[in-house]
């Protein structure tokens, strides 16, 4: 087959002397044509003619309207993908233009001067090519990586409740003194969850309200386990369901074992390292019982028992402040986030 | 005619397999690029302290990755012993599988041993001034390796999950959460959650072998790399020079067509 006049599509694919590889005798059959292929051109009809089998294919399980839809997409698309297929055949030959882009960094191959600094076109085939593969590629990129981002860093933050904790009748409370209550936050989570709040009964407000002193016992300074400092009367310990310990102390100051933070009966530093008095918790009666509801931070308590006068701030991590300057450090804590 | 023999013995036994797979790899080519190098005359032990360094984590490379067969990060109470799964793992290892006690011990004083080399060998790139030009990026992917290093130690000192290792965790967190701004929320991400729930222990397990091993790795590669390709100073009391003139070249010529310009040049 000659080719078309003006335009080279073929390509020889084979140089090896004709391909003669069984004979000498081989190189003679081989000549004009048999050493060379030829290609059609590029064609987008193939892909709608594609969509249109698939839709067919799928109207046959879903609608019959969806496969006549598909079988017309078909139809045509075939149709016109037939006329792309024959057109050299029927002896159409548009002219195409070969894409031309100047590389930079070759000065020397640059166009002759002859050409009149003719404006390339602003968009070729391969800046599209490079524009869509670096785009798809950043769109699927994003579409696997952001869920997992969210599930590696998510989970901490999502689902935070604080539970309300019952530490039965408010009996076991006497008036005065500090009762050590360890308990398990969620029990599904074992001794990890285990939580111990330093509880004091302080009889009635003004107003006849019951007053609780509820201190948690996580030292502000970097979470160690504070102490109350006083003989824990071992005889009147109370267990109740649900892996409750109450332990009466007589306690007038908290200390911590790590860094020697100290804080008096209202849970204010005295001495050491932490930033805050000890954190509170909210509490409800219920039935005559003491629910423990959700951990709040606190700046200073003036006053004492059921007088005192309580700055409130959303809880925080240990170490962190809640007033003054410092506290500017720490504009929002997940606890304002997450409730 | 005995040693030609050998030679010739060599030669097919040896050297033609080595140049088959250079032809195809280029190993050999790059196996002589990576080792035999030129070093300055009056070098001294002070430089063998990043090899020593890199050596302390291989070991705890393959120490961890044994330990990874025995151990079990899991907070839940074992009935057998009655305490927690990750804790009678330890003890599991320590005390009944052989060899176990020393493996682990490998482990645990290796990462001291890992982080102190780190600190020696920075110590003497910095007296020997070694960060100076053109090693400045040798230098900070170095600072990176201290501090992935360093978090090694973190993460891993949790594991046990003992009284120790709990506590430090918790005041470690904290800390982190003291940092300004975002610091109370990576403190929560550590904990899992406002404070330290059971699943924090595979998490760190995971970040102590998967994550940061694989950092480190990477930063590791780089680092020699650019430890190969850029060489070994010599001391400050050399009589040879230390680090490089300044290359006179213009440092735009290796990015020439990086860049393509298209459109029309105006």
């Amino acid at each position: 087959m000659q080719n078309p006049p003006g335009r080279d599509r073929t390509h020889v694919v084979d140089t090896n002397e004709g391909g003669a590889i069984e004979s000498r005798a081989g190189s003679d059959l081989s000549d004009n044509g048999h050493d060379t292929t030829h290609l059609p051109g590029p064609s987008l009809w193939p892909i709608g003619f594609a969509i249109g089998i698939g839709c067919l294919l799928l109207g046959l399980v879903i609608s019959l309207l969806v496969a006549a839809v598909g079988a017309i997409v078909a139809v045509v698309f075939g149709i016109l993908w037939a006329r792309e297929v024959t057109r050299e055949v029927r002896g159409e030959v548009p002219e195409i233009e070969p894409e031309t882009r100047s590389v930079a960094d070759e000065p020397a191959a640059a166009p002759a001067p002859t050409a009149e600094e003719k404006p390339l076109p602003a968009y070729t085939r391969s800046k599209f090519l490079e524009a869509s593969t670096i785009g798809l590629g950043a769109a699927i990129g994003a579409v696997v990586t952001v869920p997992v981002l969210g599930f590696a860093v998510l989970p901490p933050f999502t689902g935070v409740e604080e539970r309300e904790v019952d530490l039965g009748p408010i009996e076991n409370f006497p008036v005065g003194t500090y009762v050590i209550a360890s308990y398990l936050s969620n029990p599904s989570q074992g001794e990890v969850s285990r939580r111990t709040a330093f509880v004091r009964n302080n009889g009635f407000t003004e107003s006849g309200e019951p007053s609780f002193t509820i201190l948690y016992s996580r030292c502000v300074h970097l979470g160690c386990p504070v102490q109350p400092n006083g003989p824990i009367d071992e005889q009147a310990r109370k267990e109740l369901e649900g892996g409750i310990e109450l332990r009466p102390v007589l306690a007038q100051s908290f200390g911590c074992p790590c860094h020697g933070g100290l804080y008096d009966a209202e849970g204010n530093r005295q001495a050491g390292p932490p930033v805050r008095s000890m954190d509170r918790y909210s509490f409800s009666i219920k039935d005559g019982r003491l629910v423990l509801g959700e951990l709040y931070a606190v700046g200073n308590v003036s006053g004492t028992g059921a007088n005192a006068v309580i700055t409130r701030y959303p809880w925080s991590v240990p170490g962190t402040h809640v007033d003054g300057p410092e506290a500017w450090l720490y504009p929002i804590v997940p606890s304002q986030v997450t409730g | 005619m005995a040693t030609s023999k050998r030679a010739s013995v060599v030669e097919t036994a040896v050297l033609a397999p080595l140049d088959w797979i250079d032809e195809r790899t280029g190993a050999v080519r790059g196996t002589k690029w990576f080792l035999f190098r030129n070093v300055p005359r009056d070098i001294s032990w002070a430089q063998t302290l990043g090899s020593a360094t890199l050596t302390a984590f291989i070991v705890q490379a393959v120490t961890g990755v044994i330990l990874a067969m025995y151990y079990q990060p899991s907070t839940a109470i074992d009935p057998n012993t009655g305490k927690p799964v990750a804790y009678s793992s330890i003890e599991f290892i320590t005390n009944d599988v052989t060899l176990g006690w020393l493996v682990r011990g490998m482990h645990r004083w290796g990462a001291s041993v890992f982080v102190i080399l780190l600190f020696l060998h920075m110590g003497r790139v910095f007296l020997f001034g070694s960060y100076r030009y053109p090693r400045e990026l040798t230098w900070i992917t170095g600072v990176l390796l201290l501090v992935t290093g360093m978090l090694m130690g973190f993460t891993g000192y949790l594991l046990p999950w003992d009284q120790t290792a709990y506590w430090a965790t918790v005041v470690g967190i904290n800390l982190n959460g003291t940092a300004p701004f975002l610091g109370p929320w990576l403190a929560e991400f550590l904990a899992g959650g406002p404070e330290i729930v059971s699943e924090a222990l595979p998490k760190w397990y995971a970040l102590h072998m998967l994550l940061i091993p694989g950092a480190l790795i990477g930063l590791i590669v780089v680092h020699i790399y650019l430890v190969t390709r850029l060489g070994v100073t010599s001391p400050p009391w050399s009589s040879e020079m230390a680090g490089r003139e300044r290359a006179a070249s213009e440092p735009a010529a290796a990015r020439t067509g990086l860049v393509r310009k298209s459109g029309g040049a105006s």
